[in-house]
């Protein structure tokens, strides 16, 4: 973890609440896909946790839903901007615990770490197979970036207006070895049950820190509490108690 | 040159700076960022007896200015901190620490304050009557005098460290509170803990933190800290540790000026983890600003004429 400022480069919306950021700085801090950086805005308390998207030596993207005060802000920053971030926060996707086909099933804005994740997974010579679910066509983003990569993508929408019809659990392919996702709750519990092999899960919770001081973002795993700034927030599957 | 030390119940601090109980864990998630050992001291995670989860997420909410809290005392319980914590706290900090116990009965304070008791490194003992966040418990031992003074009783029967007794806000008359410690025995007050608040959701109708209610703290509440710090200053001889809000060299001065003898930063840690490393290395700077040459003749200055 790392405290820097970083610039603005370009800020624009992917759909009407869906943002894309792009920051220039140091990116040695992070270590691994599914980490996220905390950021500091005007007139906030609070920093903002967001998953990081992407890196490379110049800079990462960070892929953020506009939800309230906090990323309505980040939405009208303009490049040239400066920003403090702390960077590479908690413990994000091993790519090395994944099987030679792995799925990475995303929904709405859980998205956005599965895109360096199947970066990551290209990198390590693996398969990675894009599951990406959302509500509706209007609300659909990075298909064209995950479909660059060269990889097999399944797109599904809730009301059958782009792609498949359906939820995410409705279009996991057959054959896999294993899975990482990123999504709401009631996605993940979905996955978890449809899913026979084991598999990553990058969790959410309200932080106040992001790097392991508040306990503010705990819960309870099989394996005792873990706060999900430090040990999380990718989780294994096997450790989520439902 | 400008004295930045002070004194703390015989132990002398290299600064008057302390990162309050909750903000700091055991102080390993700092010590990976900057050397610890420029702290004062540093007040450690709110120990019990016995080992707690806490509440239910979500726990923090954002507030102007601040922010509410609902940890519930989330710690290993006792034994571990004195089996795990301290022999890993030894390897990053040399000085004496500031032992943070909170509890549900006056035994169980007891209890927890004797095992510590023994621990070389525990400079202090401070005593949390005054947590927000659990139900049955803490805060009501700092809710009236008279429980105030049962917990300071059955600590100080059990240590021969110094106690500080953790002082709540939310009471009618903060000084009395803390008179009721002194006459007890209790060696200094801390004040203060967070202010008892709430947050709702516009969209579920529901309280944003899953505990209700929480404990706010950050720069909103610094004038309300200050002023109770104030008051309790005119009502005990005993010192007083100040906290509520401080997030910069100037608010240690001026904490100190109301009667604080050293400061605690609490949120200021979580925002910027560099918050109390960056408040004393800017403190020569304000200090010469304003002619003080030794902070520790500062307290209680705006009591004075």
């Amino acid at each position: 973890m790392k405290q820097d400022r970083y610039t603005v480069t370009r800020n624009k919306a992917l759909t009407p609440e869906v943002w894309e950021l792009r920051l220039t700085g140091d990116t040695s801090p992070i270590t691994a896909p599914g980490q996220f950086v905390n950021i500091q805005l005007e007139g906030q308390f609070l920093r903002r946790p967001i998953s990081i998207c992407d890196w490379d030596g110049d800079g990462l993207t960070l892929v953020y839903k506009v939800v309230g005060r906090g990323t309505e802000r980040m939405a009208c920053l303009k490049p040239g901007q400066t920003l403090d971030l702390l960077c590479g926060l908690g413990n994000g996707f091993d790519v090395s615990q994944c099987g030679s086909r792995t799925l990475v099933i995303g929904g709405g804005v859980g998205i956005p770490p599965l895109y360096g994740l199947a970066k990551a997974l290209l990198a390590a010579g693996k398969t990675p197979v894009a599951v990406l679910g959302f509500n509706t066509k209007s609300e659909v983003f990075y298909e064209e970036a995950f479909r660059e990569l060269g990889i097999e993508v399944i797109v599904t929408t809730a009301d059958g207006s782009y792609g498949e019809k359906g939820f995410v659990t409705d279009a996991l392919p057959a054959d896999y070895g294993y899975f990482c996702a990123c999504g709401p709750l009631p996605m993940l519990r979905a996955v978890c049950q449809r899913t026979e092999t084991s598999g990553l899960l990058s969790l959410e919770e309200r932080m106040g820190c992001g790097f392991g001081a508040c306990m503010g973002c705990t819960c309870q795993t099989a394996s005792g509490p873990k706060r999900l700034c430090k040990e999380g927030p990718v989780l294994e599957k096997e450790e989520i108690l439902w | 040159m400008v004295d930045l030390r002070v004194d703390l119940s015989g132990i002398m601090l290299d600064n008057p700076v302390i990162p309050a109980s909750g903000t700091f864990g055991y102080g390993q998630e700092f010590a990976a960022l900057y050397d610890i050992n420029c702290l004062g001291t540093f007040s450690f995670k709110g120990t019990t007896q016995d080992p707690r989860f806490g509440n239910p997420t979500p726990r923090i909410a954002e507030t102007p200015a601040g922010m509410l809290n609902a940890v519930g005392l989330q710690n290993p319980g006792v034994e571990k901190v004195v089996a795990e914590e301290l022999p890993r706290l030894r390897q990053i900090f040399r000085k004496p620490v500031m032992a943070n116990v909170s509890g549900f009965s006056v035994e169980e304070y007891a209890h927890t304050c004797a095992l510590l008791d023994r621990e070389e490194q525990v400079g202090w003992l401070e005593v949390n009557i005054s947590c927000p966040n659990v139900h049955n418990g803490g805060m009501s031992f700092g809710a009236t005098p008279e429980a105030a003074a049962r917990v300071t009783r059955a600590v100080k029967a059990v240590t021969t460290k110094p106690v500080y007794m953790k002082l709540s806000p939310n009471v009618a008359d903060i000084a009395a509170i803390a008179q009721a410690c002194e006459e007890a025995g209790a060696d200094g007050v801390s004040l203060i803990n967070t202010l008892l608040g709430m947050r709702f959701d516009l969209k579920s109708r529901r309280p944003l933190l899953a505990n209700g209610t929480g404990g706010l703290s950050g720069p909103a509440v610094f004038p309300v800290a200050l002023r109770m710090v104030y008051q309790v200053y005119e009502a005990v001889h005993i010192p007083v540790i100040g906290m509520g809000g401080v997030s910069s060299a100037e608010d240690v001065i001026e904490m100190m000026l109301a009667g604080a003898a050293a400061v605690e930063v609490g949120a200021a840690n979580l925002v910027n983890p560099y918050a109390c490393r960056d408040i004393i290395q800017d403190l020569p700077r304000v200090m010469e600003k304003y002619g003080i040459r030794s902070l520790r003749e500062i307290t209680g200055g705006a009591h004075h004429g």
